[in-house]
Order: C-alpha cells, then sequence, then structure tokens
C-alpha cells in the first residue's frame, strides 16, 4: 500500500509538472489545463492521506485500501475524459460549420469571378 | 412554369460518383430544365466535380470528407441562404428517377407538408433489387418509427426527398452526420412537421456498389438506434456552441 501511495505521489507530481511545463510553452491552452491540474492536484492530495484512504474503503466496505484508492483513480480521470470527449465533439461540430462555411464562400467567388471574367 | 420550379434547388450529395455523376446531371436537367442543379462533392478522390461541372451542374466541393449527413446539410445551408422554396434531394448513383421530381414537388406544394420522401414501392422497382440486410434494416426501423412519428413510414433510408423552406430552417441547424435519413424524420417530429410519401421506381445504380458492407449494417443500425432516442430526448433550451449556420 505505502508502495502504491508513492507511485500515485511521483505519478501526480510528473503529471502536474507536464501540464505546467506544457502551459509555459504554449502547448496547452489553459483553459484546458485546469482539468488535468484539477486531477493531478486531487490525486496527490489522495497519495499523501492514508487515512482518507482507509476511510474510503471501509465505507465502499472494500477490504483493500488500495481498491479504493484505484477506484478514485478511475473516477477522477472518468470524469477528465467525458470532459474532453465533450470539447472534442464541440469541435468537431466547429469544424464542420467551418468545412461547410468555406465550401460555400468559395463556390460564391468562383460564381462572382466566373461572371465577372 | 409552377412557382415551386422557380426556386427548387435539385441537391445531389456525391462521393467519388465520378462515374455516373455526369449521367444523373444531365438526366436531371433534361427531365427539369428550369431547376438549377446543385452537386456538393464530399471531397471525393475521383473526377465527380470536374464531371458534375460537365454535365451542367453548379459545384460545392468540400475541402474536407464530411460524410453524407454534412455533406447533404452544406446543400441545405446554401438553399437556405439563396433564399430557395424548396430543395430536392437525389443520389448521385442514379437508382432515383429525375422523373419523378414533379411528382415529389408537386405533393410538397398541394399538402403543404414539409417533407415528401420518394419511397421504393413494392413491384414497382424496374430492376432495382434490396438487399436482405437492408430490407431487414429496414423493417426495424419501421417498426420502431411508427410508435415515434406516430404514424407508418414505408422507406425511411430513402434519401429520395423533397423539402420545404421551413424544413431546410431546421435542417440548416440540425441534421445528423451519417446515415441520416432515418434521424432527419425525429429532428422533424420533434417540431411537429408532417411529412407525406410518394412512390418511386427505383433503379440500379449506374456504376460503383453501396459502402454499406456487413460490418458497417450492424454499426449502421447501433448508430442509428441511439441516434433516434438522442433525438428524442434532445434538451431544446440551449445548442451546442459548436452548432451554426
Amino acid at each position: 500500500m505505502d508502495r502504491l501511495l508513492l507511485v500515485l505521489t511521483v505519478a501526480s507530481v510528473v503529471l502536474i509538472a507536464a501540464v505546467l511545463r506544457s502551459l509555459r510553452r504554449e502547448r496547452i491552452r489553459v483553459e484546458h489545463s485546469v482539468s488535468w491540474l484539477a486531477a493531478g492536484v486531487a490525486l496527490l492530495a489522495l497519495s499523501l492521506s492514508p487515512g482518507l484512504v482507509n476511510s474510503a474503503a471501509c465505507w465502499l466496505g472494500l477490504a483493500e485500501p488500495a481498491a479504493a484508492l484505484i477506484t478514485a483513480t478511475l473516477v477522477v480521470f472518468m470524469f477528465v475524459f467525458y470532459r474532453y470527449s465533450r470539447v472534442v465533439s464541440e469541435l468537431k461540430d466547429m469544424n464542420i460549420t467551418l468545412t461547410q462555411r468555406v465550401a460555400i464562400l468559395e463556390h460564391q467567388v468562383e460564381r462572382r469571378d466566373g461572371k465577372e471574367s | 412554369m409552377r412557382p415551386t420550379e422557380e426556386k427548387t434547388l435539385v441537391l445531389i450529395p456525391a462521393y467519388n460518383e465520378g462515374a455516373s455523376i455526369r449521367r444523373v446531371v444531365e438526366e436531371v436537367r433534361r427531365r427539369c430544365p428550369l431547376m438549377p442543379v446543385l452537386v456538393v462533392n464530399d471531397c471525393s478522390v475521383d473526377a465527380t466535380a470536374s464531371e458534375a461541372r460537365a454535365g451542367g451542374a453548379e459545384v460545392i466541393s468540400l475541402p474536407c470528407h464530411l460524410g453524407l449527413g454534412g455533406c447533404v446539410q452544406t446543400g441545405y445551408k446554401y438553399a437556405y441562404d439563396a433564399g430557395y422554396r424548396s430543395v430536392v434531394r437525389i443520389d448521385g448513383d442514379g437508382q432515383h428517377d429525375p422523373g419523378d421530381i414533379g411528382k415529389l414537388l408537386a405533393r410538397l406544394e398541394e399538402s403543404g407538408v414539409e417533407m415528401v420522401i420518394g419511397v421504393r414501392a413494392e413491384g414497382t422497382n424496374g430492376g432495382f433489387r434490396t438487399s436482405l440486410a437492408r430490407r431487414i434494416g429496414i423493417a426495424f426501423f419501421k417498426l420502431l418509427l411508427k410508435p415515434i412519428l406516430g404514424r407508418k413510414v414505408s422507406d425511411p433510408t430513402s434519401g429520395f426527398v423533397a423539402v420545404s423552406r421551413r424544413a431546410l430552417e431546421v435542417f440548416s441547424l440540425t441534421f445528423p452526420l451519417e446515415y441520416p435519413e432515418i434521424e432527419a424524420l425525429v429532428v422533424l417530429q420533434r417540431k411537429a412537421f408532417r411529412f407525406e410519401e410518394v412512390e418511386s421506381v427505383m433503379r440500379p445504380r449506374m456504376a460503383g456498389r453501396s459502402s454499406i458492407t456487413p460490418v458497417k449494417s450492424v454499426y449502421f443500425v447501433l448508430h442509428v438506434l441511439l441516434g433516434v432516442f438522442v433525438n428524442i430526448l434532445r434538451y431544446d433550451g440551449t445548442h451546442g456552441r459548436g452548432q451554426g449556420r
């Protein structure tokens, strides 16, 4: 269990550091970094509180606190992935609208040029 | 000239239909000489665009492949912005008889409904043979749609349709991206719009073959099923931020 907590602590720190580095280099937009930073901080807090993990395991009726830790990690990332599915869907809708708009405008420009020449 | 013919656009969505599109466009122009023909080329890799132009159609070429729904919606958006009163959509593979365009438009005008569907009539399909998988799919969706639409629909997968300006307004904002025909009926139902059916002769495709494989058929059923229920459950209070005309 201690080793698992240590791995989670290291992974959370690496995640937060990677997101901050990407932010600094402008490879991720601030609004999109918030979910990952929140997930990293939540997992870091969890990994530094064995008492919290034990209480969660008791509440969930799990004999092994590690199972509670893994469940919590899964839940956190489930929400992050859900958020990004929404972002991707929104971007796809925008892309479709833009693609259609560009094609229609291109057609109108071609028609106008054809009439002028 | 009927008033509908003055402001009706014939829309042909096309993806890699280079072998047939010219003949289809020429046939439409011969049968309906007063109607402009618009081919929306869904980023084909063959000569679809040039063949359609050679046939006498206007061509809008999409810079990325959007799929049938996105392709058809492009034509609806264009027609709505250009002020057309109605649009007749016809396939680019020659399966639909352009001689029936007038029948669809006449019914659209007389009945005052928002959409008229050209349905594959039993016993009148000159040489047209529907595959078993497609027949099963159609039968399944007919059963599913009956309670949702509150009426029988003979062929919910038909791509031969005439739509009014009111339907164009709705479709230019909301139109399913893939396999759009069945979901489009549910979109109309949500607006309490009505549709009618007109029997039409379906012909064998002039060239190429259907892109629906057995594996895709299963995906088609699941996708459309989900799309139908999503359209029933959709909340109209806010649109997704990505939606726009």
